[in-house]
């Protein structure tokens, strides 16, 4: 089945876009999901404890199972343009 | 088929002392309606004026609130109980003072606020609230700046700013309460002056402190609503957990980039921050001064909505931005909105909270400063660098910072290669010897540093203090960032 990906803030520059479509196994999680996702941007790795997510713009927890044509965001936190040195 | 309807104890006294009552509805609307119908008094303690459902009050079908169902087009069923629930004192609800309580408006406030006052959603009333009200922002800063001069311009009664941080040249290109001749004041001071200029009726109390665990919930206690203008995770968390622990609205605003976020958390039955992020991200994952920067504008975009909310729960009007996390893309100019609800599992706001006072935030975050371990980091001084500059030939300085920091300025000879690309960009560095690494300040060349030595380059060290310490102390014509 295919999902289309949303990401934003900081994953967009490690993914490299802000959309993208993927396909996964059928019955997969978001975490599965964004463990694939993992693989191929490693350094998306990092925000794997402080990461929230929404399928079909509802926030969902790493456990939710997607369907096909699901839209999933990952959301990194955004602290609010410190700029620490 | 009537539906049964749960009276709540304060409103008893106005449906004839029944706790329950059976009314006819096809929609929560309908059955409302026919419930204010057959007992006039309740309707004005469920209604405003202009027929709108109060905001404090929140109605639920079975367990669900409504506003999370069709509100008052929510269809009933055979069987379904309809509760009442009004927000009490001490709970969620903003303790505004009822409009009686309220203070008048002198006929110049009456002038001032004239296109408030002659629409019905704001009106006298909503003006004496707005008057009676005391809004807290934490920070003076991108954020701050919009929703405190908006709050002030509305006539918030008593505006707090919280904030310890002097003005920046920096600083200008998005914090508007700021101005030129404002560089090197502290920022209380001209944000006090500016909201003054605005308008001379408020009362704006500044408190010249860092927000801790200590003073967040004294300092927040006589306040109705908080606006969050912070920057950085361990405030956001402790304002989070303040609200939720005082039950005050938290009018949330975050930028970065181009993009910004807002909700509004901890009101009565809605979700807080730590519903939608629980765990803080890792300190290195905060945006460093590479990976940083902002719109100027965006945060004059996220900062009036803030005030915005701030201002429809202080009134009591229209739906706060509750259970809705908005993100805003500046550059595709997109406004979304994710659907959020209270994690029954959240460690604040939960139904078996394990949060039940401030802790400690940087620790949470995890940027007290740990002990190093390994070796001493090897560093050199910026006069150092001079004297190895002038005097070795095989020396090579390294500049990790991103492309649009080396097109600010950079150290003449210098090689730029952005700390994220070094671990790729390994062989360029083949056969070098004599090192020294910097960047802005001396953070990331530390990490560089780090990383080049695992990798075989023993001899590389650090700047210390970075391209600011070389332009402070050898070269004062370049332009500091």
């Amino acid at each position: 089945m295919r999902v289309n990906i949303r990401v934003f803030a900081r994953l967009r520059d490690i993914v490299g876009a802000a959309e993208l479509d993927r396909d996964i196994p059928t019955g997969a999680t978001v975490r599965q999901l964004w463990d694939e996702l993992v693989v191929e941007f490693p350094d998306a790795s990092a925000y794997a404890g402080s990461l929230s997510a929404a399928v079909n713009t509802e926030y969902a927890k790493m456990e939710t199972m997607l369907h096909d044509g699901d839209e999933v965001a990952f959301l990194p936190p955004v602290s609010g343009g410190q700029l620490l040195l | 088929m009537p539906t049964k309807v749960l009276i709540p104890t304060p409103l008893r006294p106005y449906a004839g002392n029944q706790d329950v009552v059976e009314v006819e509805g096809v929609t929560v609307g309908e059955l409302l309606a026919n419930l204010t119908g057959r007992y006039a008094d309740l309707r004005k303690h469920l209604y405003t004026d202009e027929g709108r459902l109060r905001s404090f009050v929140n109605v639920y079908v079975n367990d669900d609130d409504i506003r999370y169902l069709d509100r008052e087009q929510t269809a009933l069923n055979d069987g379904d109980t309809v509760s009442i629930v009004p927000s009490v004192a001490g709970g969620a609800g903003p303790a505004v003072a009822e409009p009686s309580a309220a203070p008048k408006l002198s006929n110049e406030e009456v002038q001032r606020y004239s296109r408030h006052l002659i629409m019905p959603e704001v009106g006298m009333d909503g003006q004496r609230k707005l008057k009676a009200a005391r809004v807290l922002c934490i920070g003076a800063g991108g954020l701050g700046s919009p929703a405190t001069m908006y709050l002030a311009a509305a006539g918030v009664g008593q505006l707090g700013i919280v904030d310890f941080d002097v003005v920046d040249y920096s600083n200008l290109q998005r914090q508007i309460l700021h101005g030129t001749p404002d560089v090197g004041r502290p920022k209380l001071q001209s944000a006090k002056d500016r909201l003054h200029a605005i308008n001379p009726g408020v009362h704006v109390e500044t408190y010249e402190t860092a927000l801790s665990s200590q003073n967040a919930l004294r300092l927040f206690e006589s306040y109705d609503v908080i606006v969050d203008g912070t920057d950085n995770f361990p405030t956001r968390y402790l304002v989070n957990d303040a609200c939720v622990l005082l039950g005050k609205p938290n009018a949330y605003g975050s930028i970065f980039r181009f993009e910004g976020q807002a909700s509004v958390f901890a009101m009565q039955d809605g979700p807080c921050y730590r519903c939608l992020y629980p765990e803080p991200p890792p300190p290195g994952l905060v945006p460093s001064c590479a990976e940083g920067g902002v719109l100027g504008v965006l945060p004059g975009i996220i900062g009036t909505i803030q005030a915005t909310e701030a201002i429809k729960i202080l009134i009591g009007i229209g739906e706060p931005l509750v259970g809705r996390f908005l993100i805003f893309d500046a550059l595709r100019m997109r406004f979304r909105e994710l659907k959020l609800r209270r994690d029954p599992d959240c460690p604040v706001c939960g139904d078996r909270p394990t949060v039940r006072e401030l802790i400690d935030y940087e620790q949470f975050c995890g940027v007290t400063a740990v002990p190093q371990t390994g070796a001493p980091l090897e560093e050199t001084s910026v006069e150092g660098l001079k004297t190895r500059l002038d005097s070795e030939d095989d020396l090579l300085l390294l500049d990790v910072r991103e492309p649009q920091e080396y097109q600010i300025c950079a150290i003449p000879g210098s090689t730029l290669i952005p700390l994220g690309e070094l671990p790729g960009r390994l062989a360029e560095l083949e056969g070098r010897r004599n090192i020294v690494v910097h960047c802005k300040s001396g953070v990331r060349s530390a990490k560089a540093v780090k990383l080049l030595r695992e990798a075989g380059f023993s001899d590389t060290v650090n700047l210390k203090g970075g391209i600011l310490a070389w332009i402070d102390r050898v070269d004062p014509s370049l332009p500091k960032y």
